[in-house]
């Protein structure tokens, strides 16, 4: 079956979603409509997905996307690619952990490492970092910390251990710190073109 | 009895109180730096909360960082034991992405590494799984001896016991001896030989058997649910393997069958995993008696190993996926036209067999729980990435 069959057979079957395809993968225009779909792929005799393989997500810069792979164990079939697209400010996504166990895990990394927020997830915390880790690493706009640079906290844990610091780097720490910034002697980079 | 004598009926024999353990992270039972948080109602589980991200280092972003070409030892160190499988994952995901072609020769060597890596894991853990039941080092010394023979045949073709970095896209990194292939006849020769050792030790044993038949049973509707893949997942009664589904690569040229379980307990998974040793032993004497001489790379791809940064996949996505032993390892690659992916995801079977952990181990005693983890068969590489 191919993609443009899948597409009119999800669209004649659910009366008000719409469908696009998208590089041989299905986009599902209103994340609302996320379960109703996935519910009808995975009950339907003709497709029967009963296997979610893999949830992930993705940073276009103008959005935030979940990608679905789904595969049918009962039929050996497959894979029905699923998007999802969502402002970056308001990522809002239902969950299918409750429509597929799999899903759980998976959705709590996306959670975690780019800050899409699954609705009615049973248990939405962060999988791998810590609590109270500031920012989600895999947007493209986070700022990775750099481990040449040296922090006023650093400085100031130093001191206390009784290692000399020259007096140039602790008074530009303080006139940091002063000025409610957090870092120092930042190492050029190519990115920044310092 | 003028005295006031204390009955059972004075006391609430549900009063006990809840006990919290933490497992880990530095549990030797938990193979790696992983925490079980569980709670205890006696000796019975209550509940099980996995806590993992120890080893977490982005591996998915440090590719993003990189070329494609560059990633390819990295992916080594995700599952650090079946680097050759991880390689195999990512080489097929990079290859649909760029429609590269593999030679003949190659797509053996590579079907040769693979079922050679399934035969260092399953026997690998099936030790391990012993040493959880205290069967302390003397099955893991038999399988590391055996382990050991096959890293040596690494060591001889890649340069490296563990890392080996052996694939490439359009093949492999380089050829393979005649005098190599004559030394992994042998091992696959007396490979059925240590099988039937190692079994005679171990499975009908009293101990394993009291220990792990019904207990930690995974009901084939709730795997199937919760992805659940690879030999946990056959143990259930699951039919599939992407070796047979797929049929990638060059699997379809061989006859080997599918081992399944019918309870889905711990001794299923473990009976499976041997089961699956004798087929691999099945698959690698006939891709040995079919492989021929002939070029173990595509000779355009060749090019842009030399200029990494050459290397643009066409813009468009590409989700690559392969029988790893521990189960399905998939690759989600994003191209963007640059020598960058603008995405790479793993999908990595060992973080997501564990949605389950806690249904298996919920009514049974703590020292159950040890053995069911190492029944699921976790890499914490790869767990957490």
């Amino acid at each position: 079956m191919n993609i443009s069959e899948i597409k009119s057979k999800i669209e004649s079957a659910l009366p008000g979603v719409s469908v696009k395809i998208v590089s041989q993968s299905l986009l599902v225009e209103k994340p609302g409509n996320l379960t109703r779909v996935v519910r009808y792929l995975k009950d339907s005799p003709e497709f029967r997905m009963d296997y979610l393989a893999s949830v992930t997500g993705a940073d276009y810069l103008d959005y935030l996307e979940s990608v679905y792979h789904l595969y049918s164990m009962a039929k050996k079939t497959g894979p029905i690619v699923l998007r999802v697209r969502v402002r970056r400010d308001e990522p809002k996504i239902p969950s299918l952990a409750r429509i597929y166990r799999g899903a759980e895990f998976q959705e709590r990394e996306a959670y975690d490492l780019f800050g899409i927020l699954y609705e009615n997830h049973p248990d939405l915390r962060r999988l791998f970092l810590w609590e109270g880790f500031e920012g989600f690493p895999l947007r493209k706009d986070y700022l990775q910390e750099d481990s040449e640079i040296l922090e006023a906290e650093d400085i100031q844990w130093l001191e206390e251990h009784g290692i000399p610091i020259p007096e140039d780097i602790r008074k530009q720490a303080h006139e940091l710190k002063q000025q409610g910034l957090r870092a120092l002697a930042q190492k050029p980079t190519k990115e920044s073109g310092v | 009895m003028d005295e006031k004598t204390v009955t059972v009926q004075d006391t609430n024999p549900m009063d006990t109180e809840t006990l919290e353990v933490n497992f880990g992270p530095q549990h030797p039972s938990t193979h790696g730096v992983f925490r079980m948080n569980i709670v205890l109602d006696g000796e019975t589980i209550v509940s099980v909360k996995p806590v993992m991200g120890y080893l977490h280092r982005n591996h998915e972003q440090i590719a993003e960082n990189l070329t494609y070409a560059a990633v390819m030892p990295y992916t080594d160190r995700l599952d650090y034991f079946n680097s050759m499988a991880n390689n195999f994952g990512y080489a097929l995901a990079v290859e649909k992405l760029a429609r590269i072609e593999v030679p003949e020769r190659a797509q053996y060597i590579r079907v040769i590494m693979a079922e050679l890596t399934r035969l260092v894991n399953h026997v690998s853990v099936i030790g391990f799984l012993l040493n959880d039941l205290g069967a302390f080092f003397t099955p893991v010394l038999y399988a590391f001896r055996e382990r050991e023979k096959i890293l040596d045949i690494f060591e001889a073709i890649s340069g490296s016991r563990m890392m080996c970095n052996y694939f490439r896209f359009g093949g492999v990194k380089r050829d393979v001896s005649d005098a190599d292939l004559e030394q992994i006849r042998k091992i696959v020769q007396k490979f059925p030989a240590f099988l039937d050792e190692f079994e005679a030790l171990l499975t009908k044993n009293e101990i394993l058997c009291m220990r792990c038949q019904n207990v930690g049973v995974l009901p084939p509707d709730l795997a199937v649910n919760a992805s659940i893949t690879g030999p946990v997942l056959r143990a259930s009664g699951v039919n599939y393997d992407i070796r047979k589904v797929d049929r990638y690569s060059i699997y379809e040229r061989f006859s080997f069958r599918i081992p399944l379980g019918d309870k889905g307990d711990v001794y299923d998974r473990y009976y499976v995993r041997i089961l699956e040793m004798r087929e691999s032993v099945k698959i690698l004497e006939q891709a040995l008696k079919g492989i021929r001489p002939g070029e173990f790379i595509h000779p355009k791809s060749t090019s842009f190993l030399k200029l990494p940064r050459n290397f643009k996949p066409p813009v468009g996505e590409a989700y690559g996926r392969v029988e790893s032993p521990k189960g399905e390892l998939g690759y989600y690659l994003v191209s963007d036209g640059t020598p960058q992916p603008w995405r790479y995801h793993v999908r990595s079977p060992s973080l997501i067999n564990l949605t389950v952990l806690e249904d298996l181990c919920v009514g049974h005693k703590v020292a159950d729980a040890i053995i069911i983890l190492g029944s699921i068969d976790i890499i914490l590489g790869e767990l957490d990435r």
